[in-house]
């Protein structure tokens, strides 16, 4: 997909949006201008702006006391109407250590919607109290909704399984750390590619980078659909392998993406069951590895890595959580205009 | 067979055999008001076999919707009993309030006033529709 052809304006509030034009000038006059924009998708971000944040974390990495006042007074609101207690604390985390504050609900059965509200209504409401809202969502198009119900930036953090942009960015922000690059890899993707939606916008958004080739590893009930496969055959420099067989290509990956098999996307519990030990990352198979291999998962895990794994340096997954915690900041900070002090645009910060 | 020609209204030609009610029922037509004819599985050079329906009058059409369902059918404009116009439907890059969502997973099912919209997926395969929320695909 070109980075002209993007989708709608999102977003009731009168801000430039993602898919401004490429000769915007920004906070800090580069291209897009995000402030007051929301994240509904990765796909409304540019390429220049996704390579910037990644740099703003690892800065923010590095200098964590000095920007640690770069949103006070600012109030970040997360809206969970299903479980996910390591997102919610990602976003919260990360909006406390910029200085701001955070209010918020996790379970719709805490909130408004148990008494029939709509999402559009609850988040004009919440626009009143918020300067931010992250929102997460069991059904699919719902971060949309919210989007163009809401005066303030609004940050899609699940919506069913749809997008779920910021685990995205935190996954690329660990292949440039552990690999120094988002672009030029072979890297293989495990389990479930079929409901799997961090591998399908994984897979959208490194085509973007281009030159990339993955390796899509998966039981046939569960293989990557046709629309993720369009979008790599639709890049010129990308291509794809679909296998059965990952102790057969696992000493060719640069990092390998495990996924776990979600109970809660299946209608039926006996294809559940059938399907969710299809693979399990054990030492074993890392023997026949790269030995600069990273290993991703978005967490959580069930059984598809084994313990002993997380003592093997190429383990990468608990790093991708402080990655995403770190992305978060970036994007909470760039989305409400706030400068982090001392930062240079596209500065480059030793890891 | 033999249908009587239209003096004043609308022939929509070449739509894929079999289909002409599915593209009536999308026109938004109410063919308890509308004077109309559908021929169906006529016999046609170009596809073998195709569906025609005639509509007499001025009626009020969603073509954007023909579009959608039958880009390949032409549409044609009779006045005085003479074809005066011809055109292929084009493919809208949105469609909104045509057809629905049938993902169970779409917030469309669940939120109250949203309008069921949908557009021209350029990623694929040709004239595939998805829904703006959820990006499921359009289904006829």
């Amino acid at each position: 997909m070109s980075e002209q052809q993007q989708g709608p304006i999102y977003g009731r509030h009168d801000s430039p949006s993602f898919s401004s034009s490429s000769s915007n000038t920004s906070l800090s006059g580069h291209r897009q201008d995000i402030r007051g924009s929301s994240l509904v998708t990765l796909d409304e971000l540019d390429t220049w702006w996704i390579r910037e944040l990644i740099h703003r974390a690892a800065y923010i990495d590095a200098h964590r006391a000095r920007v640690a006042g770069t949103c006070k007074g600012k109030v970040l609101a997360t809206l969970f109407y299903e479980p996910s207690t390591r997102t919610r604390l990602s976003f919260e985390t990360a909006m406390l250590r910029l200085g701001g504050q955070v209010v918020g609900f996790a379970g719709s059965q805490l909130s408004s919607v148990s008494k029939g509200e709509s999402i559009a209504d609850t988040l004009c409401v919440v626009s009143s109290y918020a300067d931010i809202i992250a929102i997460r969502h069991p059904k699919e198009g719902a971060a949309l909704v919210a989007a163009r119900s809401a005066d303030v930036p609004v940050i899609n953090a699940g919506d069913g399984g749809h997008l779920h942009p910021t685990q995205t960015l935190a996954d690329l922000a660990t292949l440039q750390a552990r690999l120094g690059r988002i672009d030029h890899l072979t890297i293989g993707l495990c389990g479930d590619l079929t409901f799997g939606r961090t591998v399908h916008s994984l897979i959208e958004t490194l085509t973007r980078f281009g030159n990339v080739r993955f390796v899509l590893v998966s039981p046939p009930e569960l293989t990557c659909p046709r629309y993720v496969l369009d979008r790599i055959d639709a890049s010129r420099t990308c291509s794809f392998q679909e296998t059965g067989d990952l102790e057969a290509v696992i000493g060719d990956l640069d990092a390998l993406y495990m996924t776990r098999v979600q109970k809660e996307r299946f209608f039926n519990e006996d294809d559940y069951l059938r399907l969710r030990d299809s693979y399990i990352l054990t030492e074993d198979k890392l023997r026949l590895a790269k030995r600069d291999m990273a290993v991703l998962h978005p967490l959580p895990r069930v059984n598809e890595i084994a313990v002993e794994v997380d003592r093997d340096p190429r383990a990468a997954y608990f790093q991708q959580v402080k990655e995403g915690m770190l992305m978060r900041m970036a994007l909470e900070a760039a989305l409400l205009g706030d400068e982090l002090p001392g930062y240079e645009p596209g500065e480059e910060v030793a890891a | 067979m033999e249908v009587t020609s239209i003096n004043q209204g609308v022939i929509i030609d070449h739509v894929p055999a079999g289909r002409a009610l599915t593209v009536l029922h999308y026109l938004g037509l109410d063919p308890s008001r509308t004077r109309l004819a559908l021929i169906m599985n006529a016999p046609s050079r170009r596809f073998g076999a195709k569906d025609i329906i005639k509509i007499e009058g001025e009626p009020e059409l969603r073509l954007d919707a023909l579009g959608f369902v039958a880009p390949q059918a032409s549409i044609n404009r009779v006045e005085g009993g003479r074809i005066v116009d011809k055109r292929r439907p084009v493919r809208p890059e949105s469609l909104t309030g045509v057809i629905a969502c049938t993902n169970p997973r779409c917030v469309t099912t669940v939120e109250r006033g949203l309008p069921q919209s949908f557009h021209l997926d350029h990623t694929g395969a040709d004239g595939v529709y998805r829904c703006d929320y959820c990006d499921e695909k359009a289904e006829v």
